[in-house]
């Protein structure tokens, strides 16, 4: 009798279970997550790492090409561009995945409960999201930095805004689909709560799809970041941005080429791994669905 | 009675599913609502939990008293209150009546921390327990568990364990074991039934298994078409259904000296709720209609000792054959 059988896999290793970490355990997933981490690192100990500051300025020294003593050679006023990297990463992650990070959390509670409750205030939400929606994220986040004025704050919030659209719409419809499942009416019927439902039972259960889109929309995120910090509207100077790095480059791109390849470069390869380990995530996640239904 | 249904009408939008509807039960004992599919079994249940909203439903007419109390007039937050506490509701499929992101233990815990206000600790033991009366084996283990590692049968007790933690009076059980095979539907049926006995509970067991009605129901209520045919205790019903709709029901229970192909269906099929014949609901199926029964609904009328019958032409008594 198959229902009286412990089943033996209930006491596996609740570290293999997270996807966040299964997803490393591919090549792809391995090196993608590898770079972010690294990244990761390199911005939190980026004092530590290197003896030169990011807005210590060496005249005589500028446009020196990559050597031993500045590896990545310096920009048009003689700081060090390995450097001021390591501080553009700062700038970057921080801007785009505390900007995800507010978008997630505000797109999934608006939309979280307009799919639940539906009626007047599903149909405002919609509205308002569908709007913003229809234009380009760019834009969106462009005339909100109009609106609030350049710098970190602004636009970390335009950033928050312009993706706001994709994770509401997105939790709406994650809820939409599973609000009518027999476990939430078997929850109500035992005397739960609105919001126990909302938060034990429906947003749990919503949140693989948007944790992935999430992860891809962070890849995005630092293009915006930078984009704004290339028009000048991001980041203000001295404090070193990938965008803002690129933007002096340009007038520079045939005297000193590293200053703009090299924090295009990173942007590239940065995005590149995040889709690459939100694609491991996808693969990661997907397994545990399979499992769920068996 | 603990549980006492009057008249009970419900409307979905502009139809109306459920009409006239009347049955009790009370502590220690446990009520069959049998019928097709789509007789307004579930529509009961979910009126008698007051969950109608869920669906879009409301009572149109008639009461629901509980306890003492009216559950028809009662708002939301006060039927939220009984709900688990006093009144639980086994839901219809086990596959998917437990949250799968969700550990077991959590599912089970909140009912005690949320109706009996036990804490984190306390829950677990409670939980751990109640498996442990429902037979289920390492029961600490399994509190580990996400439902999918589970067999169906595990599922449903589970979810009989959720309804129990809250100490309630009354238990609906919408199809308790309809998606589960033979062997264990036994042992579930059998389960719930110990309970009520060792608990004296009230259950009602929604189900179209006559067999299972026969073996551990003391009162039937037969729907059809979201009407009353006929409610009755158990053994006269079998015995001398007076309904031809119960006659027909109980000739469709195979019994093992029957000769081969001598089993019979009920002609036809429940009308849907949008096509409800006039007069009574059963009479295109009826082989005993007459043309009165055409144009004039039956009334439930009292019937034998504590029975209600909803017919025109009740068949007589006399062993059924």
């Amino acid at each position: 009798m198959t229902s009286t059988v412990a089943p033996p896999s209930i006491r596996h290793s609740r570290l293999g279970q997270i996807a966040v970490i299964r997803a490393l355990f591919t090549v792809k997933g391995a090196i993608a997550g590898g770079w972010i981490l690294a990244l990761v690192l390199v911005a939190v100990f980026a004092p530590y790492l290197t003896s030169y500051g990011y807005d210590i300025q060496n005249l005589p020294n500028a446009f020196s090409p990559p050597d031993a003593t500045h590896w990545l050679g310096t920009d048009e006023f003689g700081r060090d561009v390995l450097t001021r990297m390591m501080y553009g990463a700062r700038t970057s992650l921080t801007v785009s995945s505390v900007a995800i990070g507010i978008s997630v959390f505000i797109g999934m509670v608006l939309g979280a409960a307009a799919g639940y409750f539906g009626g007047r205030f599903d149909r405002a939400v919609t509205v308002v999201v569908d709007l913003t929606w229809s234009f380009p994220e760019i834009l969106v986040a462009l005339i909100l930095v109009a609106i609030i004025g350049p710098g970190v704050t602004g636009t970390m919030a335009a950033i928050a805004v312009a993706y706001l659209a994709q994770f509401t719409r997105l939790t709406r419809a994650q809820i939409m689909a599973i609000k009518n499942e027999t476990y939430v009416e078997a929850a109500r019927s035992l005397g739960a709560s609105h919001t126990h439902i909302l938060f034990r039972h429906l947003i749990p259960n919503a949140l693989a799809p948007v944790l992935v889109s999430a992860m891809l929309a962070t890849g995005d995120a630092i293009i915006l970041e930078a984009t704004l910090g290339f028009f000048g509207l991001g980041a203000q100077p001295p404090t070193p941005s990938w965008g803002g790095m690129m933007s002096s480059g340009t007038a520079l791109m045939f005297r000193a080429p590293w200053i703009i390849i090299i924090p295009g470069l990173a942007v590239a390869i940065t995005v590149i791994a995040i889709n690459l380990y939100g694609d491991a995530l996808i693969r990661a996640l997907d397994l545990r669905n399979r499992m769920r239904e068996g | 009675m603990l549980l006492e249904v009057e008249k009970l009408s419900v409307g979905i939008a502009r139809i109306n599913p459920l009409s006239d509807i009347s049955f009790g039960v009370d502590k220690g004992e446990i009520l069959g609502l049998v019928g097709e599919s789509g007789s307004g079994k579930s529509l009961t249940a979910l009126a008698v939990t007051g969950l109608l909203p869920l669906i879009g439903g409301r009572v149109t007419a008639g009461s629901i008293r509980f306890d003492g109390t009216e559950l028809v007039t009662q708002p939301e937050a006060a039927l939220r209150k009984l709900r688990g506490k006093r009144i639980a509701f086994i839901t219809q499929n086990p596959m998917t009546a437990l949250d799968p992101v969700q550990r077991i233990g959590p599912q089970v815990d909140i009912m005690s921390r949320l109706h009996l206000g036990k804490s984190a600790s306390d829950a677990r033991a409670r939980t751990v327990d109640i498996l442990t009366q429902l037979r289920i084996p390492e029961a600490a283990a399994i509190c580990e568990a996400y439902p999918h590692q589970l067999s169906g049968g595990m599922k449903q007790r589970i979810v009989i364990a959720m309804a129990l933690a809250g100490e309630p009076d009354l238990i609906v059980a919408d199809e308790p074991t309809t998606a589960l095979d033979v062997t264990v539907q036994a042992q579930i049926i059998h389960i719930l039934a110990t309970l009520v006995r060792e608990r004296g509970l009230a259950l009602i067991l929604i189900t179209h298994d006559m067999g299972v009605v026969a073996q551990v129901c003391d009162k039937v209520a037969v729907l059809y078409a979201g009407r009353l045919a006929e409610a009755r205790a158990v053994f006269p019903l079998f015995a001398t259904p007076a309904h031809p709709y119960t006659h027909a029901l109980v000739d469709c229970i195979p019994r093992a000296n029957m000769a081969p192909g001598a089993l019979s269906g009920i002609p036809g099929a429940v009308p849907s709720v949008a096509r409800y014949p006039e007069g009574c609901r059963f009479h295109p199926r009826c082989p005993a209609a007459q043309d009165r029964c055409k144009t004039v609904v039956p009334a439930p009328m009292p019937y034998a000792a504590d029975g209600m019958i909803a017919c025109h032409h009740p068949l007589e008594g006399g062993p059924h054959g």
